[in-house]
Formats: C-alpha cells, sequence, structure tokens
C-alpha cells in the first residue's frame, strides 16, 4: 500500500540526491551526468575562492539571523498578549485578521511591498512627502533590503505563528496561575514564573528548527525583492544557485552551491539537536 | 472577582491598543489595494489614496476582466490546485495509514526515510535534473507532481489515525473478510473526515499560491498559473501595456499604475472569501500536526 510512496519519494527527494554527484563533475550535456568527466571538489574550490562567497554566505546568514532576532521573540509575545486577553470576541477577531497575511501568497506580498515602497505614487513615499521629506527609493539601496524583508516577514508571519504557542498555553495547568495570585502574584510575575516556563518546550524546537536553518533563506520571497541594485546584501546562496545554476545554465556549478548549502543545514540542525539533547531540553531526535 | 488596580488598567490599555493597532496593520495594506483599484488611476499617482478609493471607477476592472491571459491563468491554477490536491491527499493519506500501524515492521525506517528528506535534499538544481529527464519539463504535471507528497502533511494524518483509528477496529474489520483495501476506503477513511479537510486545505492553499514551482519548470505561457502573471503584471510595465489594448496612449500610462491592484485583488479574493470558514480548520491541523509530531 505505501508502494506509491515509496516510489515518490524515491524519485523525488533521493534520486535528485544522486544527482548531487553531478557537483563533482565538469557536466557535459551530451554524454549526460554519470559520463560526465570527474572533477572532485573544483567546483566548490571555485565557489569558495569566487567574490561573492563572502557576500552571499554573510547576506545568507545575517538575514536569517535578524529575521529570528525579530521574528522569533514576536509570536511569542502576541501569544502572551493574547492569552492575557478576557474579552472572547476581541481576541477572535485579533487571531482571525492576524493570520489572515499568512495565506496571501508571496507573490501578492511582494507586489504589494513593491508599490507601497515605490518612489512614485507608493503610499509610503506619499506620506514622506507630505511630512516634507524626499522620497526614499527603498528597494534599490541596499542598506534597506534586510529591515523590508524582515519587518514584512514578522507582518506576515506573527499572527500564524502564535497559534502554537497559544495552544501551549492552553496546556498549562490552570491552578498554577490559581496559587500564584493567592500568593499575591501581579500579572508579569506570573508571566515569567509561570506561563515562560510552562511554554518553553514549545520554544526549543521552534528555535532547534528555525536555527538548523540558518543558512537556508526562502528563496521565494528574496527573489520576488530583490534586483540588481540590491545584490550586495540581498543576494543570498539560494538566489545565487537559481541565477548561475540553473538561468546561466552552470548546473554542475550550481548543484555544488546547493550541496554546500544543504550539508551545511543538516550539520547546524544536528549541532544544535545534540546541544539540546545536552541541556536536558526538548530535542528534535 | 480581581480587582483592578491601576497597573492591571495600564496593562489593559496598552494591550488592547497594541493588538488593535496589529490587526490594522494587518488589514490595512488589503484594504488599500482593493481602494486604489477602485479609483482612478489619478488619484492614486498623486498619492492621495489613504484608505478608501477616490474617484470610484470601475475602469480599470474592465481591463481586467478583458485580459485573457488572466483567465487562461486562472483556469490553469484552478487546474492545478484541483488535480493537485485530490492527488496530495490520496498520496498523503495511503502513506500516512500504513505509518499509523503499530504492527507494520516497515514502520520506523519508512517514517525515518520520509522525515530525512524535510533535513536534507538535492537541491534546486539536481530536482530539476530530475524532471527534466523525466519529461516533465513545462508540462502542467511538473506542477503538481514533484510536490505530490508533503512531509508535513504525513505526519499530521499520520498524528491522527495513531489517535483515531485504533489497530482493534482494522483488526476487527479483518477478522470480518476485509481486504486492506476494503478496510481501508469503508472504514478509516470516513473516520479521517477532519484531518482529510484539514490537509485538503493546506495542500489547496499552497498550490494556489505556488509560484516557485512554475518559474522553474515551465515556460510556454498558456500553462502559467495565476500567481506569475501576477508577478509580471505587478513588476513590469509592459505587461500592464498589453493589457490595455483599446485605450488612449495616455490612459494606458495611467491605468499601469492600477492594474497592478486589480489583479493582485483578483488572486487574492478568493483566498479571502473562503478564509474565514476554514480558518478554525487550519488552526487544528497546525496544532495536531506539531504537537504531536
Amino acid at each position: 500500500m505505501v508502494l506509491p510512496a515509496i516510489a515518490y519519494y524515491i524519485l523525488f527527494a533521493y534520486t535528485p540526491m544522486a544527482g548531487l554527484v553531478i557537483a563533482f563533475k565538469r557536466f557535459n550535456a551530451y554524454v549526460g551526468i554519470w559520463q560526465s568527466p570527474w572533477v572532485g571538489f573544483l567546483h566548490f574550490q571555485r565557489f569558495f575562492e569566487s567574490i561573492y562567497f563572502t557576500r552571499l554566505v554573510r547576506n545568507t546568514f545575517l538575514l536569517n539571523l535578524y529575521n529570528m532576532a525579530v521574528g522569533f521573540p514576536a509570536p511569542i509575545i502576541l501569544a502572551l498578549m493574547l492569552n492575557e486577553i478576557r474579552c472572547a470576541w476581541f481576541k477572535r477577531i485579533v487571531q482571525t485578521i492576524t493570520y489572515l497575511p499568512y495565506f496571501v501568497s508571496t507573490v501578492v506580498i511582494a507586489g504589494i511591498i513593491i508599490n507601497f515602497l515605490s518612489p512614485t505614487g507608493g503610499v509610503v513615499n506619499y506620506l514622506i512627502q507630505s511630512a516634507g521629506g524626499e522620497p526614499i527609493e527603498f528597494l534599490t539601496l541596499p542598506q534597506w533590503f534586510r529591515h523590508i524583508y524582515v519587518w514584512t516577514d514578522v507582518w506576515q508571519y506573527v499572527g500564524w505563528g502564535s497559534i502554537i504557542y497559544l495552544a501551549a498555553l492552553t496546556g498549562i495547568d490552570p491552578t498554577l496561575y490559581e496559587s500564584a495570585e493567592i500568593d499575591g502574584a501581579g500579572r508579569l510575575a506570573k508571566m515569567r514564573y509561570i506561563s515562560i516556563p510552562g511554554i518553553l518546550p514549545t520554544v526549543m524546537v521552534v528555535l532547534l528548527l528555525s536555527l538548523g536553518n540558518m543558512l537556508s533563506v526562502g528563496f521565494e520571497k528574496v527573489y520576488l525583492l530583490y534586483n540588481p541594485n540590491t545584490y550586495a546584501t540581498a543576494d543570498v546562496i539560494s538566489t545565487y544557485v537559481y541565477r548561475t545554476g540553473l538561468q546561466g545554465g552552470q548546473y554542475d556549478f550550481g548543484a555544488a552551491v546547493g550541496f554546500f548549502n544543504s550539508v551545511v543545514n543538516l550539520i547546524l540542525l544536528s549541532t544544535f539537536n545534540w546541544v539540546a539533547r545536552r541541556l536536558g531540553q526538548e530535542s528534535l531526535w | 472577582m480581581r480587582r483592578k488596580n491601576p497597573g492591571d488598567i495600564l496593562w489593559n490599555v496598552f494591550s488592547y491598543s497594541a493588538l488593535a493597532l496589529l490587526a490594522c496593520a494587518c488589514l490595512y495594506p488589503f484594504i488599500w489595494v482593493a481602494s486604489a483599484s477602485l479609483s482612478s488611476p489619478e488619484e492614486v499617482i498623486s498619492g492621495r489614496v489613504v484608505l478608501w478609493p477616490r474617484d470610484f471607477t470601475l475602469m480599470t476592472y474592465q481591463y481586467v476582466v478583458g485580459f485573457g491571459q488572466l483567465w487562461v491563468s486562472y483556469a490553469n491554477t484552478l487546474f492545478y490546485v484541483t488535480v493537485g490536491t485530490t492527488l496530495n491527499v490520496v498520496l498523503t493519506m495511503i502513506t500516512a495509514y500504513p505509518l499509523s500501524r503499530t504492527w507494520f515492521k516497515a514502520r520506523r525506517v519508512l517514517t525515518g526515510f520520509i522525515v530525512f528528506t524535510m533535513l536534507f535534499s538535492g537541491g534546486m538544481i539536481p530536482t530539476f535534473l530530475v524532471v527534466r529527464s523525466l519529461g516533465l519539463l513545462n508540462t502542467r504535471w511538473a506542477m503538481i507532481l514533484p510536490l505530490a507528497i508533503g512531509v508535513w502533511e504525513v505526519i499530521m494524518a499520520r498524528a491522527y489515525l495513531t489517535a483515531n483509528v485504533p489497530d482493534e477496529l482494522v483488526e476487527a474489520a479483518e477478522i470480518d473478510g476485509a481486504s486492506d483495501m476494503q478496510t481501508f476506503l469503508r472504514i478509516v477513511v470516513p473516520i479521517c473526515g477532519p484531518i482529510i479537510a484539514v490537509i485538503t486545505l493546506f495542500y489547496a492553499v499552497w498550490h494556489w499560491n505556488d509560484y516557485i514551482t512554475a518559474l522553474i519548470y515551465l515556460t510556454d505561457q498558456s500553462l502559467y498559473p495565476l500567481q506569475v502573471v501576477l508577478r509580471n503584471i505587478t513588476t513590469s510595465g509592459t505587461a500592464a501595456m498589453r493589457m490595455t489594448t483599446g485605450a488612449t496612449i495616455t490612459e494606458r500610462g495611467l491605468l499601469g499604475y492600477t492594474l497592478k491592484y486589480a489583479v493582485i485583488v483578483m488572486g487574492t479574493i478568493p483566498i479571502m472569501l473562503v478564509y474565514p470558514f476554514v480558518q478554525q480548520y487550519f488552526v487544528k491541523g497546525t496544532l495536531l500536526g506539531s504537537l504531536k509530531g
């Protein structure tokens, strides 16, 4: 019964892994992957020595770090705040509305961002100009890219991300709160000593998953928001793979870079998992 | 009843207003886009459209509706969504079912096999090459097959099955002489109504929003899904030009500004309409998958 599934995974997940061998060869389209000459780590070398290497790794890493620094606590804070709300209908409305951006496609989000920030006719610049300022070309200035990317990510995911924490919060024993109340604990104290420790396991798992993905920034949003002007801060490993590997037709080189990416991710994930294990916290495996 | 002290009141004021602000921030862009699509181009360009439509006009929509390629891509997307999701759900269920049976010997190995793909993958290029070698490039199937089974959905389905379809039930059916397939179709599937609903929704939304797959595998315009057309119109002025072949030159230049918003509305309305009703299912599904997975 499981046969189709196995077939699928073999085909689309594991065969590409085998195809990774192309990363070690100088691909000759006429003879195919298996007959192409073996060049060992040539492509990897080329990548590491390329002028783009530092920039790519730095951008990927920084974008992710920034994203995590802001995007990780945000849903937690939202969940904690929502948990305190007594008014049921307000809570439900806020939840419904904040989940909404998650379902809208990245293309639409990028379209909205691009047009909102446009120097001609964009709302943001209109407001800036009304206040007496000069329009800012947000999307062609490298220094803005990271902020735009991260804060719009927060906007899009904070609602959805809070779901899992809210669920964890409802799992906390209410009597804990009651006894704290009797002991005279205020709202913030209760949060500090009950709520937060109560959701800590969930936080750890989510943290692990995010950390493990440090070097794999989502391709889609960067691709939709970047342009040659902002490559300096916006170009990440995945977009580089797409440009040089797929569009540029350098399958072997692109595969090598992608492989590097996947391997580093796996190492990071395993490391963090091991660390979590050692600290006695929840781990993924 | 709790006595309201000043700290409490302060917190409430802060909390409620911050949350209300967040909710508004989440809604505003969408309201603005809708308003811009209904305003005259001159108003939009001057930037005076801040919240509500100004100089209400349906002219933009006239052109959008008349744009053939939009409807072609709409149809394409509908195809990908329906066919793709059906395939997704069927495959996911038949994958999750054996994995939830405790007597299934290969269970651990297979689960590991599948979950591993979440942690490591061949990457964009090798996968592309596989698709190409299968002759799927630039076909409809390229939009459906490479993502036929989502690991997360399998995990969710498996969690649900483990919790709701006990081995005894299956055994009872077998004693009564039912075959594997019969047991699955007649007994397991009906019980799985809720989880099937959830994963259907997850997959459907995914397909609706999918842009990357088309970007990588499709070059034939007649196969493009909605998102690709959307992308082209919102970022390129020439695409807008193609849409307005009936208008005067000045009109065309102006319309370029509002067409994007109208198209965005067209692309998002279906999700918006369906969303309030199905939101609860999504929430349930995520909880199922994450707490137990």
